[in-house]
């Protein structure tokens, strides 16, 4: 009996002291949160991507309070993941208004599928597209083209990007946030963010050759020649060619489809849309377009332009 | 013309193999597996079968059904698991437990890391110390060995060398009395004394040992590390005290410090990576079979001693590195 | 002989198939056309000073070194230039590159073109230093670094020893080898060039001990030179490399990080030396070398003398022609070489062979689990654990790859060589040492 009574004695004096101890050392070291912070990381989707830029989203929730007292503004700072509600209600806890944001998803600008641009030689070694980039120009002789061992696909945090094996091509799906890890992943900087467009209609080049077109056709039948064709067409000024290459500013781009038309190489790509009437006798394209005969005598046509633009380039099927 | 190949260099590959490896191992383990087929007759033929045939059947059942991953039973390494095993049971265990063996040194101690090069513990090292734990009268009741050729008389069992001297020492007697009752060296180099089937005849272990080091399978390191740390820690307790200690060269020869030591010990996915490691895993290893063979409750303590090894590897690889080039490069130039 | 000398850690022995070792040097005949990259060395490419329609002749300069690190180029063959356009490179990518349509074989007329051997050497340090910077030289071993920054030790360090890699460690590779057999004398005055630009008094030539003949010539003829002296070497791969190399000979340890220099040595390849000696007695730039031709299935495995700019065809054409099983063109032995797209590049300065692999040796084994038996670390030339690195790279944290020393690797490729469950070791650190670089980099501009 003693024994039970000196036990249970004795474990709870411990107990007590180590509690009083521990209610004097938490309030001597007690850090001030604001509890906005925590408000605004619930909001968050808490993907810890660190497409915000920030590492993660708690980091991300500091940010935006810090911003929110300081500037009274968020100006800068935007979840990609949870996009345009989340910043909404962000605002809202913070009370501050937010102006709407274009969604954005990830476009990838190649389409140097097997059937476009055939392997002339066989790689063998890791599936990295960092180590193959340093290695060679890719199975099928573009240095500029995706070299299809998916670096991208193991950066999305998502599951928003996957190789298709028939093309051996990255497709993009509308799990995509537009954080932009795989625009980081790509080495060949094929990946480009663009705006998902009304109806989720885009209209991009899907190409980020800035060879001579002649060369650049000879790897690739579907290559942006440079022929300026698009250019010429463009009633928006939403077309610039820099280096061979064509570039649609996805901001100026009306979606009128005229330069999807003209492209001799069908290296311009238009998603969502609904299929042509017949006479123009263009199908929506999904992956591979057959190559149209090039007449690379006109393509020599245009060509000077300057604006440091890259390219544009396609997914979805 | 045929498309040519890229790679990242080199170009060329040498001659090791993974199968190359673990069948150099099999090859090294022949003398002793006859050895054991001499003195134990038809009983070691079936263990050896057995735990061959359930390890490899274990391994590609667990591949292909829940791994479902690729078959790789062929690479050898679920066979020397499987013969080790062998080993490491007395010739007369019931067939169902060496099958059980098999299960718990694939399935649980190699299969449930991840497979080939991924388990922490030495495979067929667990599935002894968990048959010896769960079923001591039969892992522990050795049959006295007799050569073949005499006969397949009944079998008769009796304690290994170790366990006499254990037993003897515990019931006070002195070492000089226990004399008669144990093999003489001869005896226990060939392997003509009570124990474990592939551990008996230190000679054909060692062959087993050069042949592997001729082959480059493994590195002198582990093997010296381990017996020269018992030779000298029993020698200093034998010199202190020659009736209560066994001498160091019969520590050396009998129970299971030469297979231990040739072969568990050595094996290269729970052994440490660089020689500095292994020196050091060979002398914990040493150490650790030493203080239970004299202090500890059971007779023999090698499969103990490199298990505990096995688990501090990890921390073994962080400790040592290997010598860096031009780390400190002791510049000397001479004018 | 004694025990040879070597370097300690690592390395590893692969089978030597020297095919074309008995073969003497053969002298290719000049291109239809020739295309000369402008990016022969490592460092800046070179800027083109000629022009479509310009006549050129045989060793006229025709581009200019792009920077401090960089090399002239001067024209292998005489004709006109055609036109300036880009080349495919032996990766497949496209170099800017001068390409002249050959027209005869005339010379520049201060090219020494007797095989009158200069033994005096009248020029003075600075002279040489000058004349093998006009002269475009650079490292012919490969790694193609321009000669006269080495033969300039930074300020404040000093060379006492200069070794020439006489080595050739790579398996297949021979034209080191004839060139020692074949221009044994003239190699070793381009030695006592090199010595004399550097101010050292001690010079050695590396041999490895599967080339005796070699050896054994160099040794008696070595005897008219002051100060130089024939190292023969245990045969073990990497020794060709720098920093393994130095370790044989001087047995000095490069520091981590740091350059031959800081060890007061400096070394230069055989045919680098060859191309000194030449600059600087016969007035001859560096437009053409010995390229070796091998590989088991080619019929005639051959030492050629090739204009650089010569497509890499025109040489395997000369020694037999691809065969039907060819499944893997390398530019360099098999050890470091580089897998080529296309046989259509051209020779460059830094092409010490082209090695031509039968279908069934150009594929990989298939990758196995790592069983840990640390063979990789065993080899390592550099100390370091490839089995570890390899598999911090593919995780992605190049901070531990950096601690582990990823940078310290010379990519000989010993670990993959060696590994038995075929892991491709070496691409992963090459992929490792790529982003820790970056990480490096970037830390640096911060």
């Amino acid at each position: 009996m003693n024994i039970i009574l000196i036990a249970i004695l004795a474990l709870g004096g411990i107990g007590v002291v180590s509690a009083i101890i521990l209610y004097f050392v938490a309030s001597k070291f007690k850090v001030y949160e604001d509890p906005k912070i925590d408000e605004v990381e619930e909001i968050l989707p808490s993907a810890n991507c660190g497409g915000c830029g920030f590492p993660g989203c708690r980091a991300f929730a500091e940010a935006t309070v810090k911003k929110a007292k300081e500037e009274k503004n968020l100006d800068g700072l935007f979840c990609p993941v949870g996009g345009n509600d989340v910043m909404q209600k962000v605002g809202e806890t913070l009370d501050l208004e937010i102006e709407a944001k274009d969604p954005m998803i990830a476009v990838i600008r190649c389409n140097g599928s097997h059937a476009n641009s055939p392997g002339k030689v066989q790689y063998e070694g890791v599936s990295s597209c960092s180590f193959a980039h340093a290695l060679y120009t890719g199975e099928g002789g573009c240095q500029f083209g995706c070299l299809g061992l998916g670096d991208c696909v193991d950066a999305c945090e998502f599951d928003a990007i996957h190789m298709s094996d028939e093309t051996g091509l990255p497709v993009v799906n509308n799990k995509c946030t537009a954080c932009g890890a795989c625009v980081e992943a790509c080495p060949r900087d094929i990946i480009e963010l663009r705006k998902k467009g009304p109806k989720e209609k885009r209209i991009f080049v899907s190409c980020v050759n800035k060879e001579k077109g002649a060369v650049a056709i000879k790897n690739c039948s579907v290559a942006c020649i440079g022929c300026g064709k698009c250019e010429k067409v463009c009633n928006f000024d939403a077309i610039t060619i820099t280096s061979f290459l064509s570039y649609i500013d996805f901001e100026k781009c009306v979606l009128c489809r005229k330069c999807v038309e003209v492209c001799p190489t069908n290296s311009i790509w238009e998603v969502n849309f609904k299929p042509r009437k017949p006479k123009a006798e263009k199908a929506p394209k999904k992956e591979v377009a057959e190559a149209k005969p090039i007449d690379l005598s006109k393509g020599k046509a245009a060509v000077n332009s300057k604006d440091d633009n890259n390219d544009s380039g396609a997914d979805r099927k | 013309m045929n498309r040519f190949t890229v790679s990242g260099s080199p170009h060329v590959h040498g001659e090791y193999s993974t199968p190359k490896i673990m069948y150099g191992v099999v090859i090294a383990m022949i003398p002793a597996m006859l050895v054991s087929v001499w003195f134990f007759g038809l009983e070691a033929v079936r263990v050896l079968v057995l735990a061959a045939a359930a390890s490899l059947f274990f391994e590609w059942v667990i591949q292909k059904y829940l791994i479902k991953g690729p078959i790789t039973i062929t690479d050898g390494s679920a066979l020397v698991t499987g013969i080790l095993l062998a080993f490491n049971v007395p010739s007369n265990l019931p067939s169902w437990m060496v099958i059980i063996g098999a299960l718990v040194a694939i399935g649980m101690a190699k299969m449930s890391f991840g497979g080939l090069g991924k388990n922490i513990f030495n495979p067929a090292l667990v599935a002894r110390v968990f048959l010896l734990i769960s079923f001591p009268v039969q892992m522990t009741s050795w049959p006295k060995p007799h050569a073949i050729s005499q006969g397949l008389a009944d079998v008769i069992t009796g304690p290994t060398p170790l366990g006499i001297v254990k037993e003897g020492l515990g019931a006070g007697k002195t070492m000089s009395q226990l004399k008669p009752e144990l093999p003489n060296y001869m005896q226990d180099l060939v392997g003509q004394m009570g124990g474990s089937m592939g551990e008996v005849s230190a000679i054909a272990l060692l062959l087993g040992g050069i042949y592997m080091l001729w082959k480059k399978i493994i590195t002198w390191h582990i093997p010296v590390a381990v017996l020269a740390t018992v030779v000298i820690f029993t020698g200093i307790l034998w010199g202190f005290n020659p009736e209560s200690y066994a001498d160091p060269v019969f520590n050396l020869i009998t129970g299971g410090l030469m297979l231990g030591a040739i072969f568990m010990a050595t094996d290269m996915v729970t052994s440490p990576m660089t020689h500095g490691g292994q020196l050091l895993f060979g002398f914990g290893v040493g150490l650790i079979t030493v203080l239970i063979r004299v202090w500890g409750a059971y007779p023999e303590g090698v499969s103990f001693a490199i298990l505990l090894m096995n688990a501090v590897v990890p921390l073994i690889n962080r400790g040592f590195k290997p010598k860096r080039f031009g780390a400190n490069p002791g510049v000397k130039i001479e004018a | 002989m004694g025990l040879l000398k070597t370097f300690k850690l690592g390395g590893v022995h692969p089978s030597e198939n020297k095919l074309s070792a008995q073969v003497p040097i053969e002298a290719l005949p000049i291109p239809k056309k020739a295309f000369v990259s402008l990016g022969q060395n490592l460092g800046a490419p070179s800027k083109p000073i000629v022009k479509r329609g310009d006549e050129v002749k045989v060793g006229q300069l025709i581009a200019m070194a792009g920077g401090f690190i960089g090399a002239n180029i001067h024209s292998p063959v005489s004709g006109k230039v055609f036109k300036i356009d880009v080349v495919l490179d032996s990766s497949g990518f496209r170099r800017p590159a001068i390409i002249i349509n050959v027209d005869g074989d005339e010379w520049m007329e201060n090219i020494d073109r007797t095989n009158d051997i200069v033994r005096e050497i009248k020029a003075s340090p600075e002279e040489i230093i000058n004349k093998v910077k006009d002269a475009g030289i650079v490292g012919m071993g490969g790694a193609t670094f321009p000669t006269q920054v080495k033969l300039t030790p930074p300020p404040g360090k000093t060379a006492d020893t200069l070794i020439i890699n006489g080595v050739e460690c790579e398996p297949y590779l021979t034209a080191d080898h004839r060139v020692m057999l074949e221009r044994g004398e003239e190699l070793l005055i381009g030695t006592e060039i090199l010595m004399k630009a550097l101010k050292v008094t001690k010079g050695f030539i590396g041999i490895e001990n599967n080339k005796p003949d070699a050896i054994a010539h160099l040794s008696m003829l070595a005897k008219d030179f002051k100060g130089i002296e024939i190292v023969p070497l245990k045969v073990k791969y990497p020794q060709g490399g720098e920093k393994q190399l130095i370790k044989a000979v001087v047995n000095r340890e490069v520091p981590s990080g740091k350059l031959p220099i800081e060890v007061g040595c400096v070394v230069q390849n055989v045919g680098t030396t060859l191309a000194v000696y030449e600059a600087v007695q016969k007035n001859k730039p560096l437009f053409e070398r010995v390229v070796t031709v091998t590989g088991k299935g080619v019929s005639k495995p051959s030492n050629f003398l090739v204009r650089t700019g010569t497509p890499i065809s025109e040489l395997i054409e000369a020694a037999g022609g691809v065969p039907d099983n060819t499944g893997k063109v390398i530019g360099g032995g098999p050890m470091m070489g580089k897998s080529l797209l296309s046989i259509d590049a051209p020779v460059v300065k830094g092409t010490s062979g082209i090695l031509l692999m039968r279908m069934d040796e150009s594929h990989r084994k298939p990758e196995q689990s790592c069983i840990r038996c640390s063979k990789c670390t065993y080899v390592c030339p550099m100390g370091l654990e490839p089995y570890l690195l390899s598999r911090v790279s593919k995780l992605g944290n190049y901070e531990m790859a950096e601690k582990e020393r990823i940078m310290d690797c010379i990519e000989c490729g010993s670990c993959q060589y060696t590994c038995p469950a075929a892991i491709p070791l070496l691409d992963y650190l090459r992929l490792g040492k790529n982003k820790t670089g970056q990480l490096i980099r970037s830390r640096n501009k911060k």
